[in-house]
């Protein structure tokens, strides 16, 4: 089987996993107004690292391990920040020809590109290349860069490298800074709300952007009292660019095709997109009717984070998982009222969880729609 | 997993099936073996060259081979030519004026969704960015489709576009055995 090992979240309300959960409970988010970021005319709500902090701790990191700390971006200390904690909590090997990295990322360092058009560092390969060098690890990365869904598909990737059996460790990365490139791009579209976003609210009115690193190790091993991956699914809506279906068709295919993965377990709960814009949330909405889930828990936590992009899908799994090991649904912040046609079981406050099993799933740009499943086997702890 | 058909695509011409059926630049292309489709002018240079080595080897398929089958893309340089156009919208603060019809381009994936849009495909549609141009890790990526779902083709290759002098689509149907 294939099962969560170990893993790590690093975001502006904590750098661990159980600090980032502990921070939820006690209704923190990194979302805050910021005026002049990147020198852009409009102000801008977002969630943003520290940079000089990752600086510093990446440069301490390198002391320790003995590594030339030059060349590497922000974005690429951040996958490495995680990477290690993921890979010391897991007691393995990140030189290991047995462990390959999948990263999930939209835009790595496209912020480059304002110094340089034809800056070397740009090609998220070279990202990649990077952070495997960082562990002197001898296999080729790959990333998976599919829109918001890209968290997804990375972990999918891995998950068949393990069934296929080429690797027996599979880190996968998630990653995105933010830069004037790509604020630019969200507020050209009209997309972000200028407070924290309200997702499934009736007066949400946009998203939020966010930065973060998270990871994950996924394994295969005999040991079964982990987090155990179910099933996974990928669909396009073949209906729009950069609009999701009015019908939801991609989203519920995704979600049929994890339920028949597990037929007679009904999720615990399904951790959604819910990037709290009008479109994406209403097709969301859509699709867990469709599917007959409409009284299934769901959650959506972009109210503490923003959209963190090819972070979300990672990030927000790794979440979920350390949520039901709490016994807990968790919060969606900024949710007060229904805004979507069809209702769903969610809330603004810690619910209590039933079962042990859930479900991740994201839509995107490029009418990309991706979604896995997990179960906690050997109980609940 | 089979090769059932092959489409490359550079600066000197498109090659289907290992026989040369046009020369000159993608709208060329797209003039002489395609047409009826305005949205191809709409779309960016990665678009234009995925989808039109797409549509010469997608065409002839019947519509529920290609409903379910899989599209599975790959390259170095992301959505480079788009963010380049993009960044220059808005490098300059005298002369700031970004476009939501630029920026969707700045994701590699969306020359996935043009295609699916194109041939109604609702199988999966990923795209992988690899540090090179490496075949055996892309037959690797696109044969481990069949490990999770049911899926029986996959549009599979390499589709860079760096500038208008320095482009490769490498594209093949896979059938998987």
């Amino acid at each position: 089987m294939i099962v969560s090992i170990a893993d790590n979240i690093i975001t502006p309300l904590g750098d661990t996993t159980a600090a980032n959960i502990d921070a939820i409970l006690d209704g923190r988010t990194g979302l805050r107004r910021h005026d002049g970021l990147f020198g852009l005319p409009e102000p801008v709500c977002a969630s943003l690292i520290d940079r000089d902090d990752m600086r510093r701790r990446f440069g301490e990191l390198c002391d320790i391990r003995g590594v030339a700390p030059d060349g590497y971006t922000i974005f690429e200390q951040m996958c490495v920040l995680t990477a290690v904690a993921t890979i010391d909590a897991a007691g393995i090997d990140g030189g290991s020809p047995d462990l390959q990295l999948f990263i999930s990322s939209t835009k790595g360092n496209v912020g480059l590109l304002a110094d340089d058009m034809m800056h070397p560092g740009y090609p998220l390969g070279h990202s990649a290349m990077m952070v495997a060098r960082f562990f002197s690890n001898p296999n080729i990365p790959v990333v998976a860069s599919n829109a918001c869904v890209s968290g997804v598909s990375a972990q999918i990737a891995a998950v068949r490298a393990l069934l296929a059996g080429r690797c027996r460790h599979a880190l996968v990365i998630g990653c995105d800074v933010l830069s004037r490139f790509i604020i630019a791009g969200f507020q050209s579209f009209k997309a972000l709300a200028s407070e924290p976003c309200r997702p499934f609210d009736a007066a949400r009115c946009g998203l939020n952007l966010g930065e973060a690193a998270a990871s994950m190790l996924l394994s295969s091993t005999d040991v079964d009292d982990r987090w155990c991956y179910i099933g996974c699914s990928n669909h396009n809506d073949a209906n729009h660019i950069s609009g999701p279906s009015r019908t939801a068709e991609g989203a519920l295919r995704v979600i049929d095709d994890l339920h028949r993965a597990l037929p007679d377990v009904a999720p615990a709960c399904i951790s959604l997109h819910g990037t709290a814009t009008m479109y994406n949330d209403e097709m969301e909405a859509i699709a867990i009717h469709r599917a007959g889930l409409d009284n299934v828990p769901v959650m959506g936590l972009k109210g503490y984070y923003g959209h963190t992009l090819g972070a979300a899908g990672v990030l927000e799994t790794v979440l979920t998982m350390a949520a039901i090991d709490r016994g807990i649904v968790l919060p969606t912040r900024g949710y007060a009222d229904c805004g979507v046609s069809y209702p769903l079981n969610i809330a603004s406050h810690v619910r209590e969880v039933h079962g042990d099993c859930f479900y991740k799933i994201m839509s995107g740009f490029g009418g990309s729609n991706a979604g896995i499943a997990y179960r906690r086997t050997g109980g609940v702890v | 997993m089979t090769v059932v058909a092959t489409c490359r695509i550079t600066p000197q011409g498109c090659v289907l099936d290992g026989r040369e059926v046009a020369t000159g630049t993608l709208p060329d292309i797209y003039r002489a073996l395609i047409g009826g489709y305005p949205k191809f002018f709409k779309m960016d240079p990665l678009c234009r060259l995925g989808f039109v080595a797409a549509e010469l080897l997608l065409r002839d398929l019947d519509d529920a081979t290609r409903a379910g089958m899989a599209v599975v893309l790959f390259n170095s340089m992301g959505s480079l030519h788009a963010d380049r156009a993009f960044e220059r919208t808005i490098i300059d603060p005298a002369q700031f004026y970004p476009s939501p019809a630029t920026f969707v381009y700045t994701l590699a994936n969306i020359v996935t969704g043009e295609i699916a849009i194109r041939h109604k495909i609702s199988g999966e549609t990923s795209f992988y960015i690899l540090p090179a141009h490496d075949p055996e890790q892309m037959r690797l990526l696109t044969e481990d489709v069949a490990l999770t779902s049911p899926v029986s083709h996959a549009l599979s290759g390499w589709v860079e576009y760096v500038s208008d002098d320095e482009y490769e689509a490498d594209f093949k149907i896979y059938r998987y055995d």
